[in-house]
Order: structure tokens, then C-alpha cells, then sequence
């Protein structure tokens, strides 16, 4: 087979993924499109560990890694994405803007409704 | 491996017409997951974009990579998505908001870098040729590398899986309890068990996080446990 085919359809997964992490509101369908940006890598990792036929198979071990890896990132980040939820009744990436730099400055007005975000998020 | 001895594209093996009709499929369900309006959908179409990739990891014959994707992605990552989902309370209809405002932006970029790296790819790999004749990632080789040169490797991956089901579980407890992050490993399941919706997602976040290093093999599952 050409080296051709697996990464060229691994160029195009990740770029997908790319357009889905950039385009996508909803937290869990941008962590939806991490994944399909791991699977494009884990791709190319399987595809050049066999043209290369590795004899440590660094690349297919590299993949197992990056399964388990995923795997770990997605339940942190679900957690995380429950915990905002909790904390702001939303999933929405649009509205998280307690970090942004604004050009009128509201500091007064966000200072003190944040501090209980702040503090419950630290602790928890 | 070299160009002159590399057959043309004009009449591809029946491997390579294989791959490449599982790849139109694969694709066409990532664009799919990330273009629908519906996020259930989204999840769903994500299941056969990931079992697509597994069969091209089976004709690149590395099988146990391909056995390994169906188990975690498809069995468990989407579930936890899923789980995600449902408990952020996604609308199950068509939600007009599921796209931001930059995604012609987003479009642009991503057709840029697809543009790019599919030039560079096909200029580097045009006579690149992948020989399949013997098995490249059968059971006994993958396991045999992955128990002989990777096992440092295993077990600090699997110590990371610990600290992640860890960190899940802290991150997911109630607001009212007493900050005690410390002993969180130590008083983490009655917590667990009297927290309603969030933490047993976060349960079963972490009983995924805790798959792949048993399924990688059994050594991984005493270690951490020693370490606590």
C-alpha cells in the first residue's frame, strides 16, 4: 500500500478535527473533535511504524500511549466540563468570558460575583 | 521504500481500494460529527468515524491496536460522551447554537492547513511504498515490545491513570464538603456513592481512565495501588 493513502486521510481527519475545535459552542463537541485530531495522529503512528517495521515498535506502543492518554483526558475534562455546568449552568464556550480582556471595565460589577465562583472552583 | 520499484496509483491492490473506501467512510462521518446541529447525532456519527479508523488499523495489520480502539474509543469514550451529553442537559432536537460565530474563520483555517498538508504529504510520500506481507502488530509483537522495551513507560502511564481517576473524582465532589483535597484517594467512595448525577459520571470517567491499563495488561493494576 501507498504512504500515501493513510496519510493523506490523516491530514484530512485532523483537519476536521481542527474545524470542529474551532468552530464548535458546546465544550463536549469541541472534546468530540480533540478526539478525532488523537485519531489522525494515532493514524500516522500506526501507518509509518509499519512502513518502517520498527523493531523496538515505537510507534504502535506510542499508540497504546495515546489511547490511555485520551482516555485520561477525556474524563478530566468531562469532570471539568460537569463542574462549570454546575457552577454556571451552561456549556457554553461563547459565554465563559470571566477571563477575557474587556475594553470597558467592568471590574467592579464582576469582582464580586465572581469571588464565590472563584473560591467554590479552588476548592472543589 | 524505493521510488523505482514502487507500483503507480493507477492500479491500486485491492488492500488499497479497501482503505480508501473506508477512509471516504471514516471522513465522511468526522465531517458529519462536526457539522451537525444535533449534538446526539454528533456522538453517534463519532462511533463510525472511530470504527472506521479501526478497520484501517486492521489493514495496516496492526490488529491489536485496531481491538484496543474498539474497546476504549468506541466502548467507552463515546459512552462517556454520552454520559457528558446527558447530563449537561444537550437539547435533543436540532440546536441552532451548536456553531459559533467564527466558523467561517474556522472553515478557512482548516481548508489552509488541509491544503498545505496534504501538498507536503503527497510530495514527501508519493513513492513511499508500505510492504503488508507479514503482520506488523499481532498480539504476541505488541505485547512482546510493549512488556520487553516500553514497561518504564507502562507504569508511569499507569501511575498517571491513577492521578487522573484521582483528580476526576476531586474535581466532581459536592460543593458543601469539607476542602480536604489531601485525603481525597482515602475517603473518595462514600463521596462518590452519596453524590448524585456528576459524580458517578465521574465514576465512570474514572473506571474508563482505569481500562486501558488493564486492557494494556494485568501488571498495571497492583502497581498504582502499591503506590497509594
Amino acid at each position: 500500500m501507498h504512504l500515501a493513502y493513510p496519510a493523506v486521510l490523516a491530514v484530512l481527519l485532523f483537519c476536521t478535527g481542527l474545524y470542529g475545535v474551532l468552530a464548535r459552542r458546546n465544550v463536549i463537541l469541541v472534546l468530540m473533535s480533540v478526539e478525532l485530531m488523537l485519531n489522525a495522529v494515532n493514524l500516522n503512528l500506526v501507518a509509518f511504524d509499519v512502513w518502517l517495521r520498527d523493531t523496538l515498535h515505537a510507534g504502535q506502543a506510542l499508540t497504546l500511549f495515546t489511547i490511555a492518554l485520551a482516555a485520561a483526558e477525556i474524563g478530566i475534562g468531562l469532570a471539568i466540563v460537569l463542574l462549570v455546568y454546575r457552577n454556571r449552568g451552561s456549556s457554553d464556550l461563547d459565554r465563559l468570558r470571566d477571563l477575557a480582556e474587556r475594553a470597558d471595565d467592568a471590574d467592579a460589577a464582576d469582582r464580586d460575583p465572581q469571588q464565590p465562583d472563584t473560591k467554590a472552583e479552588a476548592t472543589a | 521504500m524505493l521510488a523505482a520499484a514502487s507500483p503507480g496509483f493507477l492500479s491500486p491492490t485491492g488492500v488499497e481500494i479497501a482503505f480508501l473506501l473506508v477512509g471516504i467512510v471514516t471522513l465522511g462521518a468526522a465531517v458529519v460529527t462536526v457539522t451537525t446541529r444535533q449534538l446526539v447525532h454528533a456522538a453517534l456519527w463519532l462511533v463510525v468515524a472511530l470504527g472506521g479508523i479501526a478497520v484501517e488499523y486492521l489493514l495496516l495489520t496492526a490488529e491489536f491496536i485496531a481491538w484496543v480502539q474498539v474497546l476504549i474509543y468506541v466502548g467507552s469514550v463515546v459512552v462517556l460522551l454520552l454520559f457528558g451529553l446527558m447530563l449537561t442537559k444537550a437539547p435533543i432536537g436540532r440546536s441552532p447554537d451548536a456553531d459559533s460565530g467564527n466558523r467561517w474563520a474556522a472553515l478557512t483555517v482548516a481548508i489552509a492547513s488541509a491544503v498545505a498538508l496534504v501538498w507536503v504529504v503527497v510530495d514527501a510520500f508519493r513513492a513511499t511504498w508500505i510492504r503488508l506481507d507479514t503482520v506488523q502488530g499481532s498480539t504476541e509483537v505488541s505485547g512482546r515490545s510493549l512488556f520487553q522495551y516500553w514497561v518504564l513507560p507502562f507504569e508511569a502511564l499507569s501511575v498517571l491513570l491513577l492521578a487522573a481517576l484521582v483528580g476526576a473524582i476531586v474535581l466532581s465532589r459536592k460543593k458543601g464538603e469539607p476542602p480536604a483535597a489531601s485525603e481525597a484517594s482515602a475517603t473518595s467512595t462514600p463521596s462518590v456513592i452519596a453524590a448524585p448525577p456528576a459524580a458517578s459520571a465521574a465514576s465512570a470517567a474514572s473506571g474508563t481512565s482505569a481500562a486501558p491499563a488493564g486492557g494494556d495488561g494485568d501488571t498495571a493494576g497492583p502497581a498504582p495501588r502499591e503506590d497509594r
